[in-house]
């Protein structure tokens, strides 16, 4: 998030699209609540009538997968209105000019033609958003689980530059992360193209100064990502460590994933439970849990906080910390003589620009949002104030983009996936907790009432759903929160295995699946 | 030069629009010899209710005692808090909602403010039976579910649960009916909190004075031996990385608290962060390493083995198909440090980027 979550109850227009945040990031909807009630005004674009939009003063309910078309057609009705800052455009941004002429051939009509939502109700949004003086983007997955996922952000990026609502209190681009330490472990230089802090590893001096620090030099050439790296196992990949995902359920595709992970010659899970995952590796090594580990953990709204353990562990259970210790210990690695998680709390601050002003006591109450540049530093709630990180902000000339699989005769519903407020995930978590089944039992199908009556289907019955991937058998339930001709289903209950479906497409640059578009087809089972 | 009101005789600075509680509490807090003014109805998250009179002062100059905490300070004002007067008039009242309660006593497992009025009866040595007459409030007899408790006959109206319900969680699930003795905290249609707009988030529970909403999770464990304990931690879900007490007796995770100084939350939890904690002691988890025998099937093992099996199953990959061939894939579950040394051990051990993590999906 650029903003702090503090700044949520600050914004006079708040635009939240793709994220469903009363149910799954339940208390940063509490600061949209505290701001709607102190008079902010709510736009949600989002093709499912979410919790959000009981809340909203404009829903925009827009065909799943068509963001880019509304977007630009917004940009389109900012540009239209004179809303533009140009002095901020001017001081600040840069490719302004192609972008503004792009824009020129976007209309709400056109937009309209491709989302489904009202041309009247795109102008609405891009005028309370334009003249807001403090307007405030908030999405989630809906944006990035898509083959456009980063066109969507660009497309949002655009919207932020072009009216100034960036860098200032109750501004700003803000993502909610989706895991507890999600940002933490990319912040931490897990992932394939970024050493610790973001520094790229196909930087000469990046390379150099991770060789002075591990002693070994690693590749200029940025990785594979993981879900590269699943289509090469059993060529290329022949080994995989996995810490604590559940790869065979979250990602998409199921089937390919299964064979993926059987074709390897090593797999090694470390995990509190024996996932699906798990049950397919040749080593199993039991972690330590939530409650059970001391460390640190960044939040959405990069906050640097820590954890702390309260009870001891199961059996034989050990910190994830010391388990990969050990591997490369026995692996004659050098440098993973540790004795507590303090001593590598403080090596990755040692290593990271962004860590550089913390370290293990100075985190001990969660204070401080990262960039912290030196010691002393206070921290940076808020990114973008001034100059931006790379200078100044760049416009994305962007086009819309059907996704990958559009509805046909054969598969003529939309499907789209999500989570619910009860479960978490694949439930390795929630599912194993008493009382949750009363609230939520098993997974449903959210079919609109019509449509149910018009597909043969029953309210509570079961059906078939099916995608050119596979079927899956699910129960129908009628709700007006799904329009018409569109349907959802969590991917969290393993006996409803909605990832068998999905995963026709995926973004180019980020590999993210099209998780959020599968077209399907509904049948009755009687 | 900054205004300032008299506080038991001890001139105090304060800000426009501060209450006389609050400025009252901040002198406390400087001086923790003198006694705090005692509150039921107060949450410092919620607007100043002035329902429960507990906070009752003295002002030169107004011939009744007035509610501290719905008071703002003006200058020059002389306020007492203290006085014979009022601690017998503070205990005359908890005496009276004493009365109307059936249990004082009650689990600090409840949940985290639910000592407040027994703290409160203790320190004045209120008379509870003084007051005869009849208790309040009736427990909810069909309400089933499994993680708020609903003893109304303990409730003493202070409307805090539907404040905080309202004010800080915005779902306004519940509301008071009737008024007097037949006062009752309920939901729309007075149905079960399931068919009514809860979310479960447990902030009512938390912030109930005596216990009447319970954390039944909790409470699971009051028959567990051992002294309650806290930690601080972060929840394990979402990523808005609320703060959170861990509550332990015995070595035993027994429930969740919301840290009312959390950061990222102010004492906010959802249903996952205040109830879904089950999974910590659950009989499934892994309590040995495992390895995959002849016949196909895992089987325990001890760390020496598995970590030898481990290692030279990689070394093996390794050198037959050359360091590419190694992938790691990290965590957003686990906390940063395992992350960093998962992308430390593919790049020292191996000097590719081979490493990604679970953000793609």
């Amino acid at each position: 998030m650029s903003n702090p979550l503090i700044d949520m109850q600050k914004p006079d227009v708040i635009f939240c699209i793709g994220t469903n945040m009363t149910e799954c990031h339940p208390v940063a909807a509490i600061g949209l609540k505290k701001a709607i009630a102190n008079g902010s005004r709510l736009i949600v674009a989002d093709p499912r009538r979410i919790g959000l939009t009981d809340l909203a003063n404009l829903y925009l309910p827009l065909r799943v997968g068509s963001d880019v078309a509304l977007l630009l057609a917004m940009a389109h009705v900012i540009q239209r209105e004179g809303l533009v800052d140009l002095n901020f455009i001017e001081s600040r941004t840069t490719g302004s000019p192609a972008f503004l002429e792009h824009i020129q051939l976007f209309t709400p009509e056109w937009a309209s033609t491709i989302t489904g939502v009202e041309p009247t109700d795109i102008e609405t949004a891009a005028i309370w958003y334009g003249s807001a003086d403090q307007g405030a983007i908030y999405y989630t997955l809906g944006i990035t689980e898509h083959i456009c996922g980063v066109d969507n952000v660009q497309s949002l990026c655009n919207l932020a530059l072009m009216t100034g609502h960036i860098g200032r209190e109750g501004t700003g681009i803000n993502p909610m992360r989706g895991q507890n330490n999600i940002q933490g472990t990319g912040d931490s230089g897990a992932l394939p193209n970024n050493y610790p802090g973001f520094q790229a590893v196909t930087d000469p001096q990046n390379q150099a100064k991770f060789l002075g620090k591990y002693g070994r030099k690693t590749d200029l050439e940025k990785g594979i990502t993981k879900v590269t790296a699943l289509d090469f196992c059993g060529d290329q990949i022949r080994a995989m460590l996995i810490d604590g995902e559940n790869t065979l359920i979250s990602d998409p595709n199921r089937k390919h994933c299964q064979q993926a992970l059987e074709s390897l010659d090593h797999l090694v899970v470390i995990d509190i439970f024996l996932t699906e995952t798990a049950e397919m590796a040749n080593v199993v090594l039991p972690a330590t849990a939530f409650g059970e580990t001391d460390g640190t953990a960044t939040n959405t709204e990069r906050r640097v906080q820590r954890l702390r353990a309260a009870v001891s562990p199961p059996g034989q259970a050990k910190p994830d910390w010391w388990i990969i210790s050990q591997i490369a210990k026995r692996m004659e690695i050098p440098g993973f003589d540790y004795q507590n998680p303090k001593e590598i709390f403080n090596e990755l601050c040692s290593v990271s620009p962004i860590y550089t002003g913390l370290n293990w006591d100075r985190v001990a109450n969660g204070e401080f949002h990262w960039p912290v540049p030196e010691e002393g530093h206070t921290g940076t709630p808020i990114l973008h104030q001034g100059e931006f990180v790379n200078g100044r902000g760049i416009f994305t000339v962007v086009n819309y983009r059907d996704p990958n699989e559009t509805i046909s005769d054969e598969f003529p519903v939309w499907l789209t996936t999500g989570r619910r407020l009860t479960s978490y995930h694949t439930r390795t978590q929630t599912g194993r907790t008493q009382g949750i089944d009363y609230l939520l039992a098993e997974e449903a199908l959210e079919v609109h009432p019509d449509d149910v009556r018009d597909w043969g289907l029953m309210d509570g019955d079961w059906c078939h759903l099916s995608s050119p991937r596979g079927t899956v058998k699910i129960r129908v339930k009628a709700t007006s929160r799904s329009p018409r001709g569109t349907v959802f289903a969590s991917f969290s209950f393993s006996d409803v295995p909605i990832n068998l479906l999905t995963g026709s497409g995926y973004d180019p640059i980020t590999e993210t699946a099209e998780l959020k578009v599968c077209p399907v087809r509904v049948e009755s089972l009687f | 030069m900054a205004d300032k009101i008299s506080i038991n005789g001890h001139l105090v600075e304060f800000t426009d629009g501060e209450t006389v509680y609050e400025i009252a509490q901040r002198c406390q807090s400087e001086r923790p010899e003198s006694e705090a003014i005692p509150t039921l109805c107060y949450d410092p998250r919620l607007k100043a209710f002035g329902s429960c009179r507990l906070c009752v002062v003295e002002v030169d100059g107004s011939p009744n005692l007035v509610a501290s905490c719905t008071t703002k300070a003006v200058p020059e004002m002389a306020v007492r808090t203290h006085t014979d007067h009022i601690e017998r008039y503070r205990k005359t009242l908890l005496e009276m909602v004493a009365s109307e309660s059936s249990t004082i006593k009650v689990d600090p497992l409840r949940g985290y403010a639910s000592q407040e009025f027994s703290t409160l009866v203790d320190r004045y040595q209120a008379d509870t039976h003084r007051f005869g007459g009849h208790y309040s409030g009736t427990t909810h007899p069909t309400d089933d579910n499994p993680f708020i408790q609903r003893d109304y006959g303990l409730c003493i109206s202070c409307y805090r649960c539907v404040r905080v319900c309202a004010e800080q969680e915005g779902d306004y699930a519940i509301n008071i009916m009737n008024r007097g003795f037949e006062s009752q905290i309920t939901t729309e249609f007075n149905t079960i909190l399931k068919d009514s707009a809860c979310t479960f988030c447990g902030q009512c529970v938390q912030t109930c004075p005596t216990g009447a909403l319970a954390d039944k999770k909790a409470m699971r464990a009051t028959g567990r031996p051992g002294e309650m304990e806290t930690t601080r931690s972060v929840c394990p879900y979402c990523g808005v990385g609320c703060a959170v007490d861990l509550v332990a007796k015995s070595d035993k995770l027994v429930a969740i608290q919301p840290a009312m100084d959390g950061p990222a939350n102010q004492g906010a939890l959802c249903i996952k962060g205040q109830f879904a904690f089950d999974f910590v002691h659950h009989p499934d988890r892994l309590r040995t390493p495992l390895i995959r025998g002849a016949d196909g099937e895992l089987h325990e093992t001890n760390w020496e083995d598995a970590l030898d099996h481990v290692a030279n199953g990689f070394k093996q990959v390794a050198e037959t198909y050359g360091r590419h061939s190694v992938y790691g894939i990290a965590s957003g579950r686990t906390p940063s440090e395992a992350s960093y040394l998962m992308q430390k051990l593919i790049r020292a051990g191996f000097g590719t980027n081979y490493i990604d993590n679970c953000s793609r999906a």
